[in-house]
């Protein structure tokens, strides 16, 4: 017992002990007092080597915390008791914050380099005028494939996911609105549709599917993806790519009817209170030079079209990332929904799960 | 002054139960009265008993808990009843119980490597001429990983219940002419009964709801109640609704306890 206590007391001693060695290492090398950022992101959704160099630029030091889902971000905020001064809402996020006071308006009077963002990506519905959000990455819905099993080019259309050949082929993606959303648009419907009826007909023929789903995975379905456990997956563009970079035959396409048009965007929480430093920041991510290299190694669309003219050309011609025009008129964003209309999608889509 | 001291040995005991136990089932009954507009209402029990989608999601999890412990049994049984037997029983029974040090994420993605399209089981399918099988996803595999995650827990109950067993009692079977078998089914097993009910209440109730091997191994082609809790609290924000699924829960894990809790007839010495 005696033993046993003191080879505790040694492992406390000595995490304390790094721990405290370590904080001393970073305090000596930035924190400076009061100037500071507090950002709230989603995990690895940032470029670190940027943080550095805004810390040289201005002497703000940031201090990052990560959130891994828009509702655990909402809740956090709603709850108090944080300080954040920037979170990272997607669409519909910012729509509801806004509709629940939780964001903080943007003063443009302070905003430099605006206009370097192209106008696909701006004024969208979700926040009009941009009063209260910049975005920070796009992307889509897609789908992913393996061109060891798929011809490519062969798949473009919703409608031949459920085609025969696909027979317990296909990997889904976690997500209510994403899977009911391609049904519905495979059937000619709105993403933000309210009908009832429109929803049980795209739920119905969800369950006409189900022999071609595989499995209906979260974040895993990148490592399933890069292992080749299965040819075909619905995912968004940003997992794909990232994807994509562990596995050289994975290809994306965004089906040529339409699909959805992701945001995740930067906005002020109401907990903001280092208002010097959120500027300094915003604009420090809207000069192109940053938001190129932070595309860069994330992997995601930028929509500062300034910094897409400084990215590498093989990454600026790739169709997969940055459609042309007439795809990017045919995607639709998502618009906040009612509770009532949340918990239908939900009830709907659980009802697909279940469906064997 | 023997009162007082017996006070302040109690004061810690009573504030865990009230903060850790007492208030947080508090808590779910409270919400589970709640829709999401915050009205108080029974809504919540009406949709749970009348909607087919809930109910069809309990008996699968009722059938997938129920199967999962029978096969925890079923393995572990024999096990427990040869590491009994054996010298170092205490060392072997150790290493049943190490991998309970290990993280469940970490064995669930473990058994991704093993059970995947290019795992090692495959590749040793392969090795004998067999062809690949598409084992993750299956209702299968999410049985086998369930099960293998709960036998420690059912193991150290009846590995206790049967080295309680005093010697004597086989010996007095054996004499008076019982064979292997009938030792076995009307002596051991009668009277490690104990040890397999509590290995029950410790395994079927936390199957009833294991929603990360259900969407890890399972594919979410697995649908259980813990699923709906899940999306309930993180996605719809619908507490009320995931509260009332907890209740359920609560009630069937006292159902389960009562069922298996018929008086202990204590052995006097």
């Amino acid at each position: 017992m005696k033993k046993f206590l003191a080879a505790f007391i040694a492992i406390l001693a000595i995490c304390a002990g790094l721990a405290y060695g370590s904080n001393q290492l970073t305090k000596s090398t930035g924190d400076t007092g009061n100037k500071v950022l507090n950002l709230y992101n989603w995990g690895d959704y940032i470029d670190p080597a940027l943080l550095t160099k805004f810390q040289k630029e201005t002497g703000y030091h940031v201090n990052v915390e990560t959130f891994d889902s828009n509702e655990a971000m909402y809740t956090k905020i709603k709850q108090g008791g944080t300080s954040y001064d920037i979170t990272v809402p997607s669409d519909y996020m910012v729509q509801k914050m806004k509709a629940d006071h939780m964001l903080i308006p943007l003063d443009k009077s302070k905003l430099k380099g605006m206009n370097n963002y192209g106008s696909s990506f701006m004024n969208k519905s979700f926040d009009p005028g941009n009063k209260y959000s910049i975005p920070y990455f796009w992307g889509t819905l897609g789908i992913i494939y393996n061109d060891q099993s798929v011809k490519p080019g062969s798949l473009t259309h919703w409608n031949q996911l459920w085609s025969k050949k696909y027979r317990n082929d296909i990997m889904l993606i976690d997500s209510s609105r994403d899977i009911l959303g391609f049904s519905l648009i495979s059937m000619g419907h709105s993403v933000n549709t309210t009908n009832s009826t429109e929803l049980v007909a795209a739920k119905n023929k969800l369950n006409r599917l189900s022999p071609n789903v595989k499995a209906v995975v979260a974040d895993e379905i990148k490592m399933y993806m890069a292992e080749g456990e299965a040819p075909v997956a619905v995912d968004w563009s940003g997992e794909a790519s990232e994807m994509m970079s562990q596995n050289s035959h994975l290809h994306y396409v965004v089906p040529t009817e339409g699909s959805n048009m992701w945001f995740d965007d930067l906005a002020i929480p109401k907990t903001a209170k280092h208002f010097k430093a959120i500027y300094a920041f915003l604009n420090f991510m809207n000069k192109p030079e940053n938001a190129a290299q932070n595309a860069e190694y994330i992997g995601y669309s930028t929509p500062n079209m300034a910094a897409y003219k400084l990215l590498p050309k093989n990454v600026r011609d790739d169709k997969q990332f940055y459609p042309d025009q007439q795809v990017l008129d045919r995607l639709q964003v998502y618009s906040n929904l009612s509770p009532q209309k949340v918990q239908e999608y939900n009830d709907l889509y659980l009802e697909f799960k279940m469906h064997h | 002054m023997k009162k007082n001291f017996r006070g302040l040995f109690f004061t810690p005991y009573v504030l865990w139960l009230g903060m850790f136990v007492i208030a947080p089932v508090a808590l779910i009954f409270y919400y589970s009265f709640f829709d999401i507009h915050h009205n108080f209402t029974l809504s919540n029990y009406q949709e749970f008993f009348t909607s087919g989608t809930y109910l069809t999601m309990t008996a699968n999890s009722v059938l997938y808990a129920f199967l999962i412990t029978l096969f925890a049994i079923l393995i572990s049984y024999p096990m427990a009843l040869v590491i009994s037997k054996l010298k170092h029983r205490n060392l072997w029974i150790l290493l049943i119980i190490l991998p309970t040090w290990i993280n469940l994420l970490l064995k669930a993605y473990a058994f991704i490597g093993l059970l995947s399209h290019d795992g090692l089981v495959n590749e040793l399918f392969q090795f004998f001429g067999l062809p690949v099988q598409h084992m993750l996803f299956t209702d299968a595999s999410f049985i086998l990983v369930a099960a293998y995650i709960q036998i420690p827990f059912m193991i150290l109950p009846i590995f206790n219940s049967l080295t309680d067993i005093s010697d004597s009692y086989i010996r007095a079977s054996r004499d008076l002419g019982a064979t292997k078998w009938q030792t076995l089914t009307k002596v051991i097993i009668p009277m490690t009964m104990p040890g397999i009910k509590s290995g029950i209440q410790i395994v079927f109730i936390p199957s009833l709801s294991l929603f990360m091997l259900s969407r890890l191994i399972g594919g979410n082609k697995v649908i259980t109640l813990g699923t709906a809790v899940e999306e309930h609290f993180l996605t719809t924000m619908n507490w009320g609704m995931g509260s009332t699924i907890g209740v359920v829960l609560i009630i069937s894990m006292v159902i389960v306890m009562l069922l298996t809790n018929t008086k202990r007839k204590r052995r006097r010495a």
